[in-house]
């Protein structure tokens, strides 16, 4: 089980969510992905898009700049 | 047993698509979406960075279709390929730089290209006939089928009843008595469909779902090209044409002036890649510069972004101005009153 981080900042919906898509291609099941955004829809877009293809949320931070999610490859 | 047939869905996150697809799920086919992502797509998100919008759902509207439906979406960049869809439209624009014929074609055809790597058999989408005057025209519907290569692969279950036979239909994959007649840019028909199916909280976007339907972000993008003598542009261009007041001074150099906080918090994200500034003196907007600008021109560029700050009225105000190796240096200047900005600086 690894664990990456995906650079997605300066990016808008639905970039983050295409790139984290592109990203967990790549993954395994159970790796985690964190992603680290400025868009804050990703923070409504990629839980979205993890319902939708069966990944897990693990968490959710925001910081003044920031939006990262945390996600377990499904 | 027969085989479950598969369909890919264009799903652009309105309504039609969503009711299309859902009318053929309901015929027992499999069905996914795809969503592709042209750089002008208008969403949520883009309105979101103005704090003006800040009550607007923040979702993406394709993926919220996908989940309404209970099915996979695929979204898929198409940014480079679609340059030449735009720069070079065989079947030309729209109202502005709307290329929706040759788009939509373009889009299907990529459709086309999926199904059969992921061996699908057929495309649906949400198109009704006359309810676009460019691409969903009783005349150009055939024209998307075969430019695309879809062909008949290609099924419009809301208008279906309307048109030639597809493969689908002849086959009985699907049951062309359960597909239906719309026409027409009235949308009584899709209002009453999505309440049989109990949907609610839909998109239903007053201009289309792209910004080259937009007269304003048309004539940005016009001035872009015009500007540099060459219809190109890369997608940190395009997103900049979103936000900020747009000021032509000359030829060679734009001012963007953020208008509000959301504005000047996403343009940050760009302050390595232009030479920006602000005033130091008075609270202020962020503004950056984009060509190749003289020391002049900067001075220019300075006053004007004096005059969107709260020292508009000062005689003086202190402009800090940072290049893009980050040095700076900080220039006072008299901010432009609003009649000495000639109005065609605006684009």
């Amino acid at each position: 089980m690894s664990k990456e981080t995906l650079n997605a900042k300066r990016l808008l919906c639905p970039l983050p969510v295409i790139r984290t898509q592109d990203k967990v291609k790549t993954m395994q099941i159970g790796d985690v992905l964190e992603v680290v955004c400025t868009d804050p829809g990703v923070m409504q877009d990629i839980p979205a898009w993890c319902r939708i293809n069966g990944h897990k949320v693990l968490d959710t931070l925001t910081d003044e700049m920031e939006y990262t999610i945390i996600l377990e490859v499904g | 047993m027969s085989k479950q047939r598969k369909a890919v869905a264009l799903i652009s996150g309105g309504l039609d698509s969503l009711l299309a697809a859902r009318t053929i799920m309901d015929q027992g086919v499999h069905v996914e979406g795809i969503n592709f992502y042209t750089g002008f797509c208008v969403e949520g998100h883009t309105h979101a960075i103005r704090k003006k919008d800040k009550d607007k759902p923040k979702r993406n509207n394709a993926l919220w279709s996908a989940e309404q439906l209970g099915i996979k979406l695929h979204i898929v960049d198409i940014i480079e390929e679609y340059k030449d869809v735009l720069i070079n439209p065989k079947h030309g624009y729209g109202a502005n730089m709307n290329p929706c014929l040759d788009c939509k074609i373009f889009m299907v055809h990529k459709a086309k290209e999926w199904i059969k790597e992921n061996d699908f058999d057929f495309i649906i989408t949400g198109e009704v006939i006359g309810q676009r005057p460019m691409s969903q025209r009783k005349d150009t519907m055939p024209v998307i089928a075969e430019e695309s290569g879809a062909d008949e692969l290609l099924l419009r279950p809301l208008c279906a009843q309307n048109l030639p036979m597809t493969l689908p239909e002849r086959e009985g994959w699907v049951d062309r008595e359960r597909l239906h007649n719309f026409s027409g840019r009235g949308r009584k028909p899709q209002m009453a469909l999505a309440d049989e199916f109990g949907f609610e909280d839909f998109a239903q976007p007053a201009g289309g779902c792209c910004f080259l339907t937009d007269k304003s972000y048309s004539d940005k993008l016009v001035d872009l090209w015009s500007a540099r003598g060459r219809k190109e542009y890369d997608l940190d261009d395009i997103m900049l044409l979103k936000v900020g007041r747009h000021i032509r001074p000359k030829d060679n150099f734009k001012v963007i002036v953020a208008r509000e906080d959301g504005e000047a918090r996403f343009m940050q994200g760009y302050k390595k890649d232009f030479i920006n500034m602000n005033c130091s003196s008075h609270r202020g907007p962020l503004a950056m510069v984009d060509g190749a600008p003289t020391e002049e021109d900067l001075l220019v560029a300075a006053k004007l972004t004096a005059r969107y700050g709260q020292g508009r009225d000062a005689e003086k105000v202190d402009i800090t101005i940072r290049e893009k190796d980050g040095s700076e240096r900080t220039v006072q200047v008299t901010p432009f009153k609003s009649d000495e900005i000639p109005k065609q600086w605006f684009v």
